[in-house]
């Protein structure tokens, strides 16, 4: 049975590395309640064999999710669930959300269609994201910064 | 055994071969370290000397020079053949064995045997060990084959193109159960392949050769985070080629398309994207040396 709870789908063509899109899904399952505090994720022989991605993927987003405070390795025993995902941010009341219809409604009222709103947020969120990333991208790969660190040498 | 400390799966050191004495080399100056526990994609055209490096790391063959040594011993040693397995194209097995004659096979000829590794392999493929290796499917026959090369626990397997004759729902079962063993053990793999698309979420380091060289020796993420794809205006090519180093370009119009390996920020009007590591290999791939040779020199003579 366990194990069972929470099954990762992994899209090749979509150009996502597959440990971001494990645990993209992992907090979905989180936020939506399917996976709750105390259940235990699949092994990483269980992923790869059911999806046929590499190991190091499975494990390297198990890592990222201890480091985020969700999950928590038990040696010999598997991966658990330490942390739901309650968001007080995603509520219907709240400030954020309140925000957000606002802004919604004078992008429509700006003419843009259901399309350029979801791609403007997504620009948004990828310009931050990528803002964020790039201080974080030097010591997370050492080995294949190599060149790049001769070249600026 | 992943650890900083231990031996790398593969170290080759000015590695050279010529199938003839006074032929070309097939491989020639290759200098490159895969770390142990990795997942390498072995990659290159036709006659880039894929298969010769796997036969030479397999021990089937020997460098001119140079040398290349597996698990820090050199391959075809009695203490590398017990450390590595070997799956070339050929795929040696008796077509009137059956799978459990076989198996019986593979157990005699090696000193440590897993037998329940073995028979997993050819069980989850749903073969039953009754039948003749000859009335087989190709995919069924290439689940035999690697089901003797993983119970011999090998640290390091070697894989030369080993779905190639196999239809899309054989191959992903395969690499399936090759994953499964590789997260269970921490086995090394080498693995040669055309198929692009497969290595994107597979393999976490590249070994991609060039005309008998090597051109890449590096991780897989790395390799993504320091690419990207550029498009815009074509006058910007000059200033572009001046800080990075550009992989492939093509010009249409006003318009230039590059694939660079940043050094630094990007500066200029481009839009830029995150390559998938299949537009990256394609671009090391496709012939356009001139370009990147010229770049080279210049931020070498700029260092």
């Amino acid at each position: 049975m366990e194990g069972d709870v929470v099954e990762y789908r992994i899209d090749r063509g979509s150009g996502v590395p597959a440990y971001v899109q494990i645990v993209e899904q992992t907090e979905r399952a989180l936020r939506m309640g399917t996976l709750k505090v105390g259940d235990k994720l699949p092994t990483a022989r269980e992923v790869v064999a059911a999806t046929a991605i590499n190991p190091n993927t499975v494990l390297r987003a198990y890592r990222d999710m201890e480091q985020a405070g969700l999950v928590e390795l038990r040696r010999g025993l598997g991966t658990f669930v330490t942390r739901s995902l309650a968001r007080p941010g995603a509520e219907d009341d709240s400030p954020l959300r309140t925000e957000l219809t606002d802004w919604t409604a004078r992008a429509r009222a700006a003419g843009l269609e259901r399309a350029d709103i979801l791609a403007l947020v997504t620009a948004a969120l990828d310009a931050y994201d990528n803002e964020q990333g790039e201080h974080h991208e030097q010591h997370e790969h050492p080995s294949g910064d190599r060149e790049r660190k001769e070249e600026d040498a | 055994m992943t650890g900083p400390d231990a031996p790398a799966a593969l170290r080759a050191t000015g590695l050279g071969f010529r199938y003839r004495k006074r032929g070309g080399w097939a491989l020639r100056d290759c200098e490159f370290t895969v770390p142990s526990g990795r997942i390498t994609a072995l990659v290159g055209r036709n006659g880039a000397g894929k298969s010769t490096l796997l036969h030479l790391a397999g021990g089937l063959l020997r460098a001119d020079s140079g040398e290349i040594r597996v698990l820090d011993a050199a391959p075809g040693t009695p203490e590398a053949r017990a450390r590595v397995a070997v799956l070339t194209q050929d795929k040696p097995l008796y077509p009137r064995f059956t799978v459990a004659d076989t198996l019986r096979m593979g157990e005699k000829l090696n000193s440590s045997w897993d037998r329940a590794a073995a028979e997993r392999t050819v069980r989850e493929g749903g073969i039953p060990l009754t039948a003749r290796v000859g009335e087989l499917s190709p995919g069924q026959r290439t689940r035999v084959a690697l089901a003797l090369a993983l119970g011999k626990r090998p640290e390091l397997l070697l894989l030369d193109e080993p779905m190639a004759d196999l239809d899309p729902v054989a191959r992903g079962e395969i690499m399936a159960a090759l994953m499964a063993e590789a997260a269970d053990r921490g086995m090394s793999i080498l693995l040669s392949s055309h198929v692009l698309p497969e290595l994107e979420q597979t393999c976490d380091w590249v070994l991609l050769l060039r005309n008998g060289r090597i051109e890449l020796s590096e991780d897989a993420y790395a390799l993504r985070e320091s690419h990207a794809m550029l498009t815009g205006h074509a006058d910007q090519a000059d200033t572009l080629a001046a800080r990075h180093t550009v992989v492939h370009r093509r010009t249409g119009g006003r318009q230039l398309t590059a694939l660079v390996r940043q050094h630094g920020p990007l500066h200029g009007d481009w839009h830029v994207e995150r390559p998938k590591l299949e537009d990256i290999l394609i671009g090391y791939l496709q012939d356009d040396d001139m370009v990147r040779s010229v770049a080279a020199e210049r931020t070498e003579a700029a260092a």
